[in-house]
């Protein structure tokens, strides 16, 4: 059984996320599935590359999971994130909240996936039929 | 003293390896030992811009210290999600 935190090599697993925060307290859970689109900035996507420093990502992403209950007073916060190749309509990342109501949890959702943007330690590389650029790099 | 560098991403695939060690003077600090990088992997990028450090993987500034056997991360604009 996986934890609330995983950076994992292989497809990730929603019910498996809701599991590891839902509780009989809660009576809100928001999830959030984010995936590879086909057209990123004018461009067709073939594939995404995602690279983590393994070592550090899921200590920033319980630090992120802390922010986010201090900060809304929600329950629980599940963040697993996937890496290596994936294609367009693959999961490249899952958060879950939980909370006694579906305000709080609503805006703890956001948040943490805003939050893990800003400061995880995950680079993705952007495969086109012109080329490949690691987004972010770009000028 | 001794240093072991990280590289990530666009950073990796300039330097070609995902590690590196530095010798470094005593007093040197994390953005120290990106420099030293660059004169041995003259291919990665030439500016600080933009990048982070982690030291120890704790984020760190460039101006953090560095002891001997010390791990310094070179993290490029991050792009989770």
């Amino acid at each position: 059984m996986s934890g609330r935190f995983l950076l994992s090599g292989e497809p990730l697993d929603e019910a498996a996320v809701v599991s590891t925060v839902a509780s009989s307290r809660a009576g809100a859970l928001v999830t959030f599935v984010g995936r590879v689109r086909a057209r990123s900035r004018d461009r067709d996507v073939s594939r995404l590359e995602y690279e983590a420093f393994p070592e550090m990502v899921e200590a920033i992403f319980k630090q992120i999971a802390d922010e986010t209950r201090v900060k809304f007073a929600v329950d629980a916060v599940a963040i697993h994130h996937r890496i290596g190749v994936l294609s367009v309509g693959d999961t490249s990342v899952i958060i879950a909240v939980a909370a006694e109501h579906r305000q709080p949890a609503f805006d703890a959702c956001r948040f943490a996936i805003d939050r893990l943007k800003q400061i995880a330690p995950i680079w993705k590389k952007e495969h086109s039929p012109d080329g490949a650029t690691w987004v972010g790099d770009r000028p | 003293m001794q240093i072991t560098v990280r590289l990530f991403a666009s950073h990796r695939e300039a330097a070609g390896t995902a590690e590196l060690v530095v010798e470094l003077p005593a007093g040197s600090r994390a953005a120290d030992a990106l420099a030293m990088c660059r004169k041995s992997h003259p291919d990665l990028p030439s500016s600080d811009r933009g990048i982070a450090f982690a030291v120890n993987r704790e984020f760190a500034e460039p101006q953090t210290a560095l002891r001997d056997g010390d791990e310094v991360a070179v993290l490029p604009p991050v792009a989770g999600g």
